[in-house]
């Protein structure tokens, strides 16, 4: 299973954050996150003080995965964008080469319009950044921090 | 398929509570839900219907502290467990670390099952991954019911390769944690061995 293997490092993280920090400024959200398609959160920015976005992961990829269950059954590939109304608050969620998806919360001072150009050129820029990630993953000698973990660190994790 | 985060110095692994209808996966949730110190755990969501039957997915994220300097993170997702509800269970078992079958201990629950556990080898298989090469623990629930089959009985028809195995009460706490801790440490060996 080591090819699924999620990683991210620090050179790649700070790329994504530029990303959607820019992407909260031009298309005036609130909020936007990334997450990957199994619900793992993999940055924010914007007004998420107050915001569960371990829970709004989660439900985010049930819903994508959900989109996509619909999709193959319809003979689609994949429905790449969602758009939720609300009466105050809007949600635009869009699929990023199959792999992560952005998410922007908006509201009244901004419009889908604008959300919808923006995400279109920030899914072009960190299409790009997780591509490279992914090679980087995959690049013999990769190794995981993990391989030296000892059976006492793993109990010490359970002493109550 | 864990997440390394360098960044914020985590590992993030998914555990999937598997089984029949009515088996008690939500209710495993619910009692680590209630007994787990707030700083360490989410908020326990649940997408189900008006009777309270699991509709999608109920999702617990948990910290359980630190392994060499990394926040171990476990996020608990159980599936629906009605028969019809199959394209949903598919889904969640998407990128999924560990499994727990929770098993009804009840006689009249053997057929159910031994198809839920059927289901989950076929669910598993069209994603590419197999039961005998996942971490997966065996969870006997409902032993406090007078009608339950003998442990013996179980274990040869759900568990005929010995996986860790645990008797539970999942409505008084009984078993749970235990079921919890021996699957998150079989997904912890995982990764040291680099295949997570």
């Amino acid at each position: 299973m080591a090819k699924d293997q999620m990683v991210m490092y620090e050179e790649e993280f700070n790329q994504i954050q530029l990303v959607v920090d820019k992407l909260v400024k031009d298309a005036n959200a609130k909020v936007v996150f990334i997450v990957d398609k199994n619900g793992q959160l993999i940055a924010a920015a914007g007004d998420v003080d107050n915001l569960d976005t371990t829970s709004l992961a989660s439900l985010t990829a049930g819903n994508i995965a959900a989109t996509g269950g619909m999709a193959k059954l319809l003979r689609e590939e994949e429905f790449a964008t969602q758009f939720h109304e609300g009466s105050k608050q809007n949600v635009h969620i869009q699929l990023v080469g199959n792999r992560v998806i952005l998410v922007v919360i908006f509201d009244s001072r901004s419009s889908l319009g604008l959300v919808r150009l923006r995400v279109k050129k920030a899914s072009e820029e960190l299409n790009k950044i997780f591509e490279s990630l992914l090679k980087k993953v995959q690049e013999p000698g990769a190794d995981t921090p993990f391989g030296e973990i000892t059976d006492e660190d793993i109990d010490n994790l359970f002493n109550d | 398929m864990s997440f390394i985060n360098y960044m914020a110095r985590e590992i993030n692994c998914k555990i999937v509570y598997y089984g029949p209808g009515l088996c008690g996966k939500t209710t495993n949730l619910q009692y680590i839900y209630e007994r787990t110190n707030p700083s360490a755990k989410g908020k326990l969501i649940s997408l189900a219907t008006e009777t309270e039957r699991t509709l999608f997915f109920d999702f617990l994220p948990l910290s359980l502290g630190e392994i060499r300097g990394f926040k171990a993170r476990f996020q608990l997702y159980t599936v629906p467990g009605q028969v019809f509800y199959d394209a949903s269970r598919k889904l969640i078992l998407k990128g999924v670390d560990g499994v727990v079958f929770v098993a009804d201990s009840q006689i009249e629950r053997a057929e159910a099952n031994i198809e839920s556990i059927e289901n989950l080898k076929t669910n598993l298989a069209e994603q590419g991954y197999s039961l005998e090469k996942l971490p997966f623990v065996m969870q006997y629930n409902k032993r406090d019911l007078p009608n339950v089959a003998e442990v013996a009985e179980l274990r040869e028809l759900l568990n005929p390769t010995g996986i860790p195995e645990f008797e539970a009460v999942a409505r008084t706490g009984v078993g749970v944690f235990e079921t919890l801790k021996a699957v998150a440490k079989l997904v912890l060996t995982e990764l040291r061995k680099g295949g997570g």
